[in-house]
């Protein structure tokens, strides 16, 4: 058990190391640096760089160094929770990013939440009565559900919302809240907005997580040790629920490692079409500018807190999994 | 008594048939008898179809802007003239609302454009050596303010339905040139990593796994915004099915190296390296053969990802730009909630691409339960 938790552990450190890289590689793949951007940001508002200038900020900021050191300083200074500036905005990385971080967790959280929800009872119903007509009904609406980019969802929402109900149906805060400070009232608020982006982003997630568990439980229930549970007389519903779902919720759980970048990834888009207070739009604008230091550190950030959420769900498979939990393969 | 004799006859005729038919042959009879499968497929060649003679099928030119034709509806052809076939449209006349200031269209039911099938338009050359000016149907000789809108216009005054036409060739054509790299890439990493085995193995599957537990929407993003803006359109494609095929090829790789592992302990595998055949004649010729349906069927099913991945990169404007045009460009004017209330028409594309993905899943699904008969 011990064994697991360390493995994982260090693939997890592993991961966020590769992450760091990948996003470092991000910061300096496009043409120029820094300091070039920011000598043609200044000249498009009329003022000139000199070339001593130019050079003194290389320096400053260590842009003259080798690659490999340049990384080795940012990793430094990431680690000291320091991310830099966001050009575009003249404040530190860490302002901006701030509360919008913490948001695009919860959105994606509530997300996977409703995924479950769903796609359990879903999955199990499908399972039991193969072939009945919800089974087809659901089956139908799964593949829909896998077709439809989040983002087209998305806009599908909206457009229902303001061509029928006249309402926007998107952001996370009724304006009387945006720049309210938090309160029980504002969280309240903030509960009452999450459902639609949840349900969209969760829809994609549900599809595939009902077909995983309606095969799973299929297999289970081919099994003989089904069989004999009937013949002793077991009431149906603890036939199928106290072995074959459990045995069969395994493999599903240990798939939550990959839905978490599936969503976060999803909330990206879907928050730009809904307007949500995510990095999402954050990270597009900053891609579009070239604010590659504000780029890369939501990269990064989003990267690790995959990591942790799969660290999570490997625990998670433990809890669930005797065989794991008692190290036997 | 004659009747009696004929039924083991045929049974025995239809068993022999089975007995001697190929692996490819049986596959096929099992995939037509999955009906979803047969549709998608059909679907598909549709949509290639238009793909490969996009021209025939577009009757303007998909660039042609024209500012008062801003936002039209879309027009229904009337197909019966006087009693007889003549196809028409009605024409259109742009007026501004003078309290709104917005365009709008009226009908001018006495003016009747007629509309030619397999007519004479713009000039173009099929299949790149083939010069031609036939298209599907077209306003034959058109004057100015004569024209044919069957999916309405952009806010440009382009003609939706023209643009959808070549937008399909762009985004079905990207997922393949993208899969064919994911499949290169797969199917060697994946190959390596399940034939030798051990820390080459290890390695590569670690690398999978950290390229899975990315969000891949951020780092596409990240390496498509990279792409420099003076590229030309042919250039940035080329860049963006390669970004989306790096991190396409772990799904197909997670299934060559399963399906090595499970052959490597095959007697028919073990017989060939004791009659001493090379390692590369045991793979390409006794093991490949073996999975390469499996690997059709994994194919199938990664496009309709990077369709998606295409469509949605283009639509944040990070994956292919104006003037090129696919999917996810025509989307990006459907990003506007207002304009998309007023001008609904904008969305079509949206059907093209879930319709594509369905079809994609459909085929794959068949694809897979006929090559393995035990699923």
């Amino acid at each position: 058990m011990v064994a697991y938790v360390v493995r994982r552990l260090l693939l997890a450190v592993l991961t966020v190391w590769a992450i760091s890289v990948l996003s470092f590689i991000i910061i300096h793949l496009p043409p120029g640096d820094y300091v070039t951007s920011y000598i043609a940001s200044m000249s498009a508002s009329g003022s000139a760089v000199s070339e001593g200038e130019a050079t003194a900020l290389r320096e400053q900021l260590g842009l003259d160094k080798p690659i490999t050191i340049q990384y080795v300083k940012w990793m430094g200074l990431m680690l000291q929770g320091n991310f830099g500036m966001a050009m575009e905005w003249g404040r530190p990385v860490s302002d901006v990013i701030g509360d919008r971080l913490s948001l695009t967790m919860v959105i994606s959280v509530a997300a996977i939440l409703f995924t479950w929800a769903l796609a359990l009872p879903i999955g199990i119903y499908s399972a039991v009565y193969r072939y009945s007509f919800l089974d087809y009904v659901f089956t139908f609406v799964g593949f829909i559900g896998l077709a439809i980019p989040g983002f087209l969802l998305a806009l599908i929402v909206m457009y229902i919302g303001f061509a029928y109900f006249g309402a926007n149906v998107g952001g996370l805060f009724s304006p009387d809240f945006a720049e309210a400070p938090w309160s029980m009232a504002k969280a309240w608020d903030l509960a009452k907005h999450l459902p639609i982006p949840a349900i969209v982003l969760g829809v994609a997630g549900t599809a595939q997580l009902v077909r995983i568990m309606r095969s799973n439980l299929l297999d289970e229930l081919r099994k003989p040790y089904v069989m004999t549970a009937r013949a002793r007389g077991l009431p149906e519903y603890r036939v199928v629920m106290r072995y074959p779902v459990r045995v069969a919720l395994n493999p599903f759980i240990s798939t939550i490692g990959y839905l978490l970048p599936y969503v976060v990834s999803g909330s990206i888009i879907v928050s730009l079409v809904l307007s949500l207070p995510t990095v999402g739009p954050l990270l597009l604008k900053a891609l579009i500018a070239q604010d590659m230091f504000l780029a890369g550190t939501i990269v990064l950030l989003l990267g690790v807190m995959t990591v942790i959420g799969t660290f999570i769900s490997d625990l998670l498979l433990m809890w669930v999994d005797p065989r794991i939990r008692l190290g036997r393969q | 008594m004659a009747e009696l004799d004929a039924a083991p006859e045929t049974r025995s005729l239809a068993e022999q048939r089975i007995a001697v038919a190929t692996q490819w042959q049986l596959m096929w009879w099992r995939f037509r008898k999955h009906r979803l499968a047969v549709g998608g497929t059909i679907v598909l060649a549709a949509f290639y179809l238009v793909a490969l003679f996009a021209d025939f099928f577009a009757y303007v030119d998909p660039q042609e802007s024209d500012a008062q034709r801003s936002l039209m509806a879309p027009q229904s052809i009337n197909w019966i003239d006087d009693g007889r076939f003549a196809p028409y449209v009605h024409a259109l006349k742009g007026t501004r609302d003078p309290v709104t200031f917005k365009r709008v269209y009226v009908l001018d039911t006495a003016r009747k454009i007629p509309v030619a099938l397999f007519g004479r338009g713009e000039p173009y050359v099929l299949l790149g050596f083939i010069p031609m000016d036939r298209h599907l149907f077209t306003v034959e000789g058109a004057k100015a303010g004569e024209s044919l809108f069957l999916m309405g216009t952009d806010m440009q005054g382009r003609d939706l339905w023209s643009r959808l036409m070549f937008a399909t060739r762009t985004s079905m054509t990207i997922g393949l040139v993208s899969v064919a790299l994911s499949l290169v890439l797969g199917v060697v990493l994946g190959g390596i990593s399940g034939y030798f085995g051990g820390l080459i193995d290890t390695v590569i599957q670690r690398i999978i796994e950290i390229l899975r537990s990315i969000p891949t929407i951020p780092l596409w993003m990240g390496l498509a915004a990279a792409v420099p803006n003076d590229w030309d359109v042919v250039q940035i494609y080329f860049a963006i099915t390669i970004i989306i095929s790096l991190i396409g090829w772990t799904e197909l790789a997670r299934v060559v190296r399963g399906r090595f592992i499970s052959l490597k302990e095959e007697d028919f595998v073990m017989a060939a390296e004791l009659v001493g055949c090379s390692k590369s004649r045991i793979i390409f010729r006794h093991m490949v053969p073996s999975f390469i349906s499996h690997i059709i069927a994994a194919t199938t099913l990664a496009i309709p990802a990077i369709i998606i991945s295409e469509t949605s990169l283009s639509f944040l404007g990070l994956g292919l730009r104006p003037p090129a045009i696919s999917w996810g460009v025509l989307l990006q004017d459907a990003q506007n909630i207002q304009a998309l209330v007023i001008s609904p028409w904008l969305l079509i594309p949206s059907i093209a691409v879930i319709v594509a993905v369905l079809a994609f899943n459909f085929m794959g699904d068949g694809i897979r339960d006929a090559a393995d008969p035990y699923l």
